[in-house]
């Protein structure tokens, strides 16, 4: 009997190390959510809502009316905004307060971004089941709001926010890129733009505008200044290229296919016209909306969600009026290589909701998040910028087709550029693509702007753009961004698995104590074992 | 024998408790990522503002292509952020400023960059709407020090001569505050989050002020000085008519557009 108590009392002991130990080590996760049967109407609930806008007055407007107008339907959820600018630092700061459990409760965020964050255990709600319940989904029976459908989702943009076998989100805007252009100095080149924009035209009507006077003047503009083509996002620049030429960027379960001979063929062909001084990159310039109003820019890419930025008569300008040229502004889809078969990125705010412990909470965060799908957020954020909502129940509506209508009717509102921009999305919706999301596509996607960038700088500064060139900057970007060591396809999102590393010296010291001490155990109860089966002897 | 298990046991847990106190230090440096702010203060002048072998002098920097590589020695003055390996701070020389953007830099170096640390620069000059800056470099922390003293360009604001005196320290004396947008209500404000009121606490501070008629926009970088500092207070507490007196970086996009680090209301 008296074994057995010891026995007890060493296994207690040991138990109660280990559950120390463990408890220390703070959490494996949390707990899936479940939806709980009912909201809780009586209790108070406070949730964060991270939200990206882009430095637009109209738009954090809008944010702030929803948020009113939701919480004097639930007087018991508390909405606190926060507002970015910039979805890179939105994820710097989720990836942050991941480590301290701060995250918020719903955040604007990149279905890339969500690949990383999935690294957390049951750290982002799957949404699927809270689409279908009957109560809080779509167009559930107990929402005070009207809500949408899940059948009046754009489907293309709801399966964008699906990966690993889960929705991790909800669409919330859709923008793409597009080609904002001085049809002015197109013409005056001697050029006609064509139905479709192809990457020929551009680089041969962006050369053709290099010419210059004797004192250094280029005789499109009469000014010292022009890049006639110049990129915002030259990640997208290179994603969009390799797709409209069939060519490997990356898979369906992570597989990095940059690093391939069309890659290296388009960088000479922009180290060609880099090297003519006909392009730059907003990283290296500035922004194309910038070069563009002041007659220093022909051909300017940029975010169909920047169209308010382009134009002469462009409500929104960072530049000085006295600097403002006078010209007349086409919108068109970026340049193909095949005009037959357009292909174009969509992209855009997505919505995604973080676990908490409680249930409650996270109901309250979707109730929210599905808020924002409703017609009066939708119509009004689309108007802002050249956005489309994602419902199909907004853009149907007679508020939004009237809006359409109305382009050109003032520079505000009905900005032309702004509506067409939309309207080009609107056109174009089955043309759209997004790229595989996993974990490590957000260092793929920085990789493949990085190319770019620097073969553009590079041929600033004077070196020469070869095959060596080309190799060594295969391997510093793959060893830049880690892509030799991460991501990819052996470590999927959906698995919910990251690329650790080595132990910590601090686990290697507790792991090595534990065994040590079980060891220690074990030869003590053999050892006693022994002494008694010795003693019965 | 129990002895040596209890023992165990208890170191057991006494690493456990070291282990976690460990990790838990780690996540709170994690978060700690913000610049400080490093308010130039008094000046410490070195004797001579020597330049080592193979080291531009400012003039000869100002005179270098735009993409060519440059390699100055310059003194700290202001740190305006650091992620990622990647530093953006302003230095200085007795003769000109620069602003190195995204410099190579450790953490552990950046703790080192303190006002008026001296620093051997190599980069590539580049100019990004309008503001000249030297990117893609890499450091060397070198002896000496030197903290600049602000420059009053008061007089200089709407000549072409205040670009030459680009990301200098420098002082503006007696300017005037003037509206810099409305509030929900359509009254008249004198600061701004963001240059069009769409920010919110914590971000950027946009303010007009006018000397002679002529209105100008100045900022707090929010990366430059946060929330928590007193520049950030003051701006803040600003009313329309106030006659201040203002340091700062000069700064350019599209235009001047100082960084201001510290103002004050006479």
């Amino acid at each position: 009997m008296k074994t057995y108590k010891r026995l007890l009392s060493i296994l207690a002991l040991t138990a109660g190390c280990c559950t120390a130990l463990t408890g220390c080590h703070g959490k494996e996760g949390l707990a899936a959510f479940e939806i709980p049967e009912e909201f809780d109407t009586s209790s108070e609930y406070e949730i964060t809502f991270w939200a990206k806008n882009d430095t637009n007055k109209t738009q954090t407007d809008i944010y702030e009316k929803a948020i009113a107008d939701f919480e004097t339907l639930y007087p018991n959820i508390t909405v606190n905004l926060r507002l970015y600018t910039d979805y890179g630092k939105i994820y710097n700061d989720v990836i942050t307060n991941i480590a301290t459990d701060t995250t918020p409760n719903v955040c604007i965020t990149y279905p890339d971004h969500i690949a990383t964050y999935l690294t957390g255990v049951n750290l982002v709600v799957p949404l699927e089941d809270l689409f279908s319940d009957e109560k809080y989904g779509f167009g559930g029976k107990d929402l005070p709001f009207d809500s949408p459908k899940t059948e009046e989702i754009i489907p293309q943009f709801l399966d964008e926010c699906a990966f690993g076998g889960h929705y991790y989100a909800l669409p919330y805007m859709r923008s793409t890129e597009a080609c904002y252009i001085n049809k002015t100095y197109v013409e005056a080149l001697g050029y006609t733009l064509p139905d479709v924009l192809t990457w020929d035209f551009v680089w041969e009507v962006s050369e053709a505008a290099m010419a210059q006077d004797s004192d250094g003047n280029y005789l499109i503009n009469g000014q010292k200044v022009l890049i006639p083509f110049i990129y915002k996002s030259t990640d997208n620049m290179m994603i969009q290229s390799l797709k409209q030429l069939n060519a490997g960027y990356s898979t369906e379960t992570g597989e990095m296919l940059l690093f391939n001979d069309t890659t290296e063929s388009l960088l000479y062909t922009i180290a060609e016209h880099a090297e003519s001084g006909a392009f730059s990159t907003f990283k290296i310039s500035s922004y194309p909306a910038n070069f563009l109003n002041a007659g220093q820019c022909i051909f300017a890419v940029d975010s169909t969600a920047g169209a308010t930025w382009m134009g002469s008569d462009a409500p929104l300008c960072d530049i000085s009026p006295d600097k403002i040229a006078a010209f007349e502004t086409t919108v068109m889809t970026i340049p193909q290589f095949d005009a037959a078969n357009p292909k174009m990125i969509s992209q855009g705010p997505s919505v995604c909701i973080f676990n908490k412990a409680d249930p409650q909470e996270v109901l309250a965060s979707w109730l929210f998040t599905q808020y924002l799908l409703t017609n009066d957020v939708q119509i009004a954020y689309s108007e802002t910028e050249g956005y489309v909502p994602v419902t199909s129940k907004a853009q149907n509506s007679p508020e939004y087709l009237d809006y359409l209508s109305r382009c050109g009717e003032d520079n505000s509102t009905y900005y032309d550029i702004k509506i067409k921009a939309a309207g080009l999305l609107l056109d174009n919706v089955g043309n759209t693509f997004v790229t595989p999301v996993f974990n490590g596509s957000t260092s793929l996607r920085d990789a493949a702007g990085h190319l770019i960038e620097t073969t553009v700088k590079s041929v600033n500064r004077g070196q020469t753009v070869d095959d060596a060139f080309i190799e060594k900057l295969y391997l510093d970007t793959l060893s830049l961004y880690r892509l030799d060591r991460q991501g990819g396809k052996n470590t999927p999102a959906a698995s919910g698995k990251a690329e650790l590393g080595a132990l910590p010296i601090t686990s290697v010291i507790l792991l090595t104590s534990l065994a040590g001490t079980w060891i220690l155990i074990l030869f003590y109860l053999a050892f006693h074992a022994f002494k008694r089966r010795r003693n019965r002897q | 024998m129990k002895k040596l298990v209890s023992l165990l046991m208890a170191l057991t847990l006494v690493f456990a408790c070291v282990g976690c106190g460990a990790l838990n230090g780690g996540s709170s440096e994690a978060e700690n990522t913000d610049a400080g702010t490093e308010a130039a203060g008094s000046a410490e002048t070195e004797a001579e503002d020597v330049k080592s072998e193979g080291v531009m002098t400012y003039e000869e920097y100002a005179a270098a292509a735009l993409d060519s590589e440059v390699v100055i020695e310059a003194y700290v003055q202001a740190k305006q952020s650091w992620w990622e390996d990647q530093a953006t701070v302003y230095a200085q020389d007795k003769d000109g400023g620069y602003f190195l953007y995204n410099m190579a830099c450790s953490e552990a170096d950046y703790e080192k960059l303190t006002t008026g640390t001296k620093i051997k620069v190599t980069g590539f000059k580049a100019e990004w709407s309008g503001e000249v800056e030297i990117i893609d470099a890499s450091f060397e922390i070198v002896d000496g020090n030197y903290v600049a003293e602000p420059e009053d360009v008061t007089s200089l604001l709407g000549s072409d001569d205040l670009i030459n005196h680009q990301n200098k320290f420098v002082s503006f004396k007696g300017m005037t505050v003037e509206a810099a947008g409305q509030d929900g209500s359509g009254n008249d404000v004198a600061f701004l989050y963001n240059w069009d009121g769409s920010g919110q606490d914590g971000d950027d501070l946009y303010f007009n002020v006018s000397l002679d008629g002529q209105t100008y926009t100045f900022t707090v970088e929010s990366y430059l000085c946060d929330k928590t500092t007193d520049v950030y207070a003051a701006v803040k507490d600003l009313n329309i008519g106030d006659t201040v007196d203002m340091e700062g970086f000069l700064y350019w996009y599209e235009g001047v557009n100082p960084h201001i680090t510290s103002v004050t209301v006479k």
